[in-house]
């Protein structure tokens, strides 16, 4: 559907670059207009792409707001976007998120400030573009191409290990998306062997669902690997903890409220149409994988003594039940899983830039350093509750949607053998554990006696009350009405369902 | 001998460029010295008219003097990268060489008798013609090397290049003999025939061996690239950003003709050969350049390293592969020249520190420059949107395609250890801080190379269509 001709996708996916030369040719020294710019750009981004939700037809499992143009004739690859009930929630998670982390390096960044500003707007056009690609080239590119905005946002405006950090999160990244570009490549030549050399996802599948199961598992690696190391999958995940720590907290609220979720949105949007019986066959393993996440990220988060590590290790835990609801491979374990990308791009989001809130006030985000923060700063203090609280599933709130939908699924599983509710009941210590680190890290910052160092604190100011204000609102809006995400995701998800052999989705 | 209407254009762009070469040394003699920049104003009209003439003459077949000169799409598409390199060079030297107080004329009249060598090279249709050729691409290039004499690093690499491009020369002369003993001909189609006939296969085969070790000299193919980083190192940087490009597009041109026309009906035999040297030049290039501190050897790598991917796309023996290698060579050229310019660039009259440690906060000092030179690393790590993407994508492809995976599977992993090495230059530009603040002067003449080839890196990685097209074209044409 094409809204009365307006390409939509296509202003959404670029609006941000606009940004870029107006930045260009603003003083170097105006520093205040540049950051407007940028917030008003990626403001205005979020708004256009409302339109989306608006325009968004339900019933339908088709491809909306679908453009489709040849790009590069001779290879088959097309300049192809749209979105369905999955990408379009991320779509506006990044749109949301975007605005709110310019707005959260305000007064943080003073060095190179038009740089920053233009690596910011270049990363939302390459992850926009990720979901909302419907050819596996373009996808490859705009997914490449998130790599150099993030490495520099890491590296150049990051912390002490920047360096380390940096390099590491690009080489890591490119290296489980090379091995998908050889698969990417193996799937075009079979589709051009049988006289249909494209790129377009849809015909794709059809030529990838008749490989045998053996090529299809390789194939099926090869994409999880690029995949599996953005969510990231234990135990690839040893690069994130270095990234998170080290990048601004503009870098880890993106990092950890999008980048993640380009590799958990793989698997759904390539991994499982793609090669559905291989999807079957590694289903418990993945679901395994996932599981050792889910717990080690929760222990390792316990013994944290840096605020942002510990943020940044529950990710592994939470992405780990995102992953898990995947390859349930049940409807309520997709949606749950897609509902917990947008709830852990929320929270997460949210706690990283609390994080940020303390540490530039202190420069320091060791655990033992603060106390009492709840009497110190009560805003800072009633906001950061319903983050935690968010974080660790209670009910009302977005998380318990999430995690409630995925442990149903995985206990329905029929891909998960030999016993479904074994996988669940393990993930459930999950959310023990979560509540257990969560809780811990609240007490010790936000209880307890007042340092007398920390007496000079001041509560949150204006700006940074409006930074969160949209994301606890949303948690709220999803924690009470959740029906409304999910109608719009069903049918998109049960159309990836409709592919798997029939062994799995029988019951259902 | 008559000359025929065919002969004379077949050779056209060539004449232009060698004859304008002529000129040039002529017209030398009565510039005074301290405005030899002249000479390289001038060169560009030398260069711009044989590109015409490539270009305009592209559109058909051309076969002279007996068909042993033939001017097809290939070599109209290597010629013109070849003078596009070519016309790179002279901006970028334009003041390097001045500013090192090596400025001669003749530098510019060598360079492009250099280039003729180049286009003679790509189409060559005889094996004595590609011996022809090769000598004109390469003595010029002995002197070039040794242009920043009395600097005893140049000296040395012109040293170096001269002997070991003699070897390899005496390496390609044996090879041509025993495939003349083979088959009685030198005639590059007409071997096709012989080779068909399967008579005196050993003595042919390893007469292919030889040509094969000859060319893989000038390409820097592993194991024969020894020569390669002192050699780039020593001579003037224009010079060696004018030979990682330049020599190797004439070495591949040459080896896609041989190989492809004359010795396809052998493949099979070639084929493992070409994929293991092709496997062994991008692990080492790129797992040398890992240790290196100095710019201009690790960028020697890493052309080395490059080689191995077009290897592969020569190995795959294909139509696809062949349209591969001509792509990449386009998008290499543009992404090279540009990062030696970026060099050249920041040389001083002192002399050039070419050490990481100079580049340190280069995008406080050039944000420009450092902009720049990002792209050419990305570019060559392959990273979208930039035409070393496509190449390397579209070299990959023709290996998954030609039944050669595993060297694909080479290919991609030795990518990924290239990102850390050229990540390494952009560390150094925008995560440190400069050493000094000075910034150095930067001229007009550099930045219209940067311009150029960062604007051709970008175009081929964001509307390849065009390009592709070119070089599929240039497949078409090219009848063997």
């Amino acid at each position: 559907m094409n809204l009365s001709g307006i390409p939509l996708l296509t202003i959404i996916t670029f609006l941000p670059l606009v940004g870029v030369p107006i930045l260009l040719f603003v003083k170097r020294e105006q520093e205040e207009a540049m950051k407007r710019v940028a917030l008003g750009i990626s403001a205005l981004t979020f708004v256009v792409s409302l339109a989306l939700l608006f325009g968004f037809s339900l019933g339908t499992a088709e491809p909306q707001f679908v453009e489709k143009v040849q790009w590069v004739p001779q290879w088959g690859i097309h300049y192809f976007l749209a979105v369905d009930g999955i990408s379009l929630w991320l779509v506006l998670l990044t749109t949301l998120l975007m605005p709110i982390a310019i707005l959260s390096g305000w007064n943080a960044i003073h060095d190179r400030l038009k740089e920053y500003l233009i690596f910011m707007l270049l990363l939302e056009t390459g992850m926009i573009g990720v979901f909302v690609s419907l050819d596996l080239f373009l996808f490859y590119i705009f997914w490449e191409f998130t790599l150099v905005p993030m490495y520099f946002l890491i590296g150049i405006w990051g912390g002490p290990r920047r360096v380390y950090a940096a390099v590491k999160f690009f080489l890591y990244t490119m290296a489980g998306s090379i091995l998908m570009l050889l698969a990417i490549i193996s799937l075009w030549l079979t589709a051009q062997a049988q006289g249909n050399a494209t790129f377009a996802l849809p015909d794709l599948i059809k030529v990838a669902n008749g490989l045998s199961p053996q090529v299809q598992l390789w194939l099926f690696i090869a994409f999880a690997a690029a995949f599996a190391i953005k969510v990231p999958l234990w135990p690839l995940h040893s690069w994130l903890p270095d990234a998170h720590v080290e990048a601004p907290t503009a870098g880890s609220v993106i990092l950890a409220g999008v980048l993640l979720k380009m590799g958990t949105y793989g698997f759904v949007r390539f991994n499982l149409p793609l090669f559905p019986a291989a999807s079957v066959q590694a289903a418990p393993t993945i679901a395994i994988l996932a599981i050792v996440g889910i717990i080690y990220g929760a222990i390792v988060s316990f013994a944290q003594t840096d605020v942002k590590k510990l943020v940044a290790y529950s990710s592994v835990s939470h992405l780990g039940f995102v992953m898990l609801g995947i390859f349930s491979l049940t409807p309520q374990g997709i949606q749950g899983g897609i509902i917990q990308m947008v709830n852990h791009g929320l929270s997460t989001g949210a706690l990283f830039l609390l994080v940020g809130m303390i540490y530039e006030r202190k420069h320091t985000r060791d655990l033992g350093a603060f106390g009492g923060l709840m009497k110190l700063m009560p805003v800072y203090g009633a906001l950061s509750l319903i983050v935690v609280l968010s974080s660790m599933g209670l009910p009302g709130l977005n998380g318990f949607v999430g995690e409630f939908t995925i442990l149903l699924g995985a206990f329905g599983s029929k891909a998960l053998v030999p016993q479904a509710w074994i996988y669940a009941a393990f993930a459930s210590t999950g959310v023990i554990l979560a509540a257990v680190y969560m809780l811990w890290m609240f007490q010790r910052v936000y209880l307890g006696e007042v340092k007398p160092e920390n007496q000079d604190m001041k509560d949150l100011s204006a700006r940074e009350e409006w930074t969160l204000i949209p994301l606890v609102v949303m948690i709220f809006v999803i924690g009470l009405f959740p029906a409304p995400f999910f109608s719009v995701m069903s049918n998109s998800v049960s159309a990836i369902l409709e592919r798997l052999p029939a062994i799995v989705t029988a019951v259902h | 001998m008559q000359l025929s209407t065919n002969d004379w254009l077949s050779i056209l762009p060539v004449l232009i460029l060698s004859g304008w070469g002529m000129v040039l040394l002529i017209v030398e003699l009565f510039v005074p010295k301290e405005r030899s920049s002249l000479i390289g104003w001038l060169s560009m009209i030398g260069i711009v008219g044989a590109m015409a003439a490539s270009m305009v003459l592209s559109v058909n077949r051309f076969s002279g003097f007996s068909g042993m000169v033939v001017l097809d799409g290939m070599a109209a598409f290597v010629s013109i990268v070849g003078l596009l390199t070519t016309l790179l060079t002279v901006w970028t030297s334009l003041n390097y060489i001045r500013d090192r107080g090596i400025e001669r004329g003749e530098y510019y009249a060598l360079l492009l008798f250099s280039t003729s060598g180049i286009m003679l090279m790509a189409q060559a249709a005889n094996l004595i013609v590609v011996f022809l050729g090769l000598e004109l691409l390469s003595i010029p290039l002995y002197i070039l090397a040794g242009f920043a004499r009395p600097q005893l690093e140049s000296e040395e690499a012109a040293i170096k290049y001269f002997l070991l491009g003699a070897f390899a020369t005496g390496f390609l002369v044996y090879g041509i003999a025993l495939v003349y003993g083979a088959t009685g001909t030198t005639d590059i189609a007409r071997l096709a025939e012989a080779a068909q006939t399967g008579r005196n296969a050993t003595l042919l085969l390893v007469g292919a061996g030889l040509i094969i070790v000859g060319l893989g000299f000038k390409v820097a193919a592993v194991p024969f690239h020894m020569w390669t980083p002192d050699v780039y190192e020593g001579a003037p940087t224009p010079v060696a950003g004018f030979m990682s490009v330049g020599a190797k597009a004439a070495g591949f041109a040459a080896l896609l003709r041989v190989l492809l026309s004359g010795l396809g009906p052998v493949r099979l035999d070639w084929m493992p050969v070409l994929a293991v040297l092709s496997a062994l030049t991008m692990i080492l290039g790129n797992v040398v350049a890992l240790s290196q501190t100095n710019l201009k050897r690790m960028l020697a790598y890493s052309s080395i390293a490059h080689a191995g991917y077009i290897l592969m796309g020569l190995a795959a023996g294909t139509e696809v592969g062949l349209a591969a290698v001509l792509f990449y060579l386009l998008s290499y050229a543009f992404t090279n020249i540009g990062a030696f310019a970026v060099l050249a660039a920041l040389a001083r009259r002192e002399g050039e520190d070419q050490t990481f440690h100079q580049y340190a906060g280069l995008m406080r000092k050039h944000p420009w420059l450092a902009l720049a030179m990002a792209v050419f690393m990305f570019s060559l790590t392959g990273i979208p949107p930039t035409g070393g993407f496509f190449g390397k994508y579209y070299l990959f492809l023709a290996a998954v395609e030609g039944g050669l995976g595993w060297l694909a599977v080479i290919g991609v992993i030795t990518s990924v250890i290239s990102a850390f090495f050229y990540l390494r230059v952009i560390v150094d530009m925008t995560m440190r801080e400069p050493e000094s603040e000075t910034p150095s002067r930067i001229y007009p003449a550099v930045i219209t190379t940067l311009a150029v080839t960062v604007l051709g890196t970008l175009a081929l990685g964001v509307w390849p269509g065009p390009w592709l097209q070119m070089a599929q074209a240039g497949v078409k044409l090219f009848g063997g």
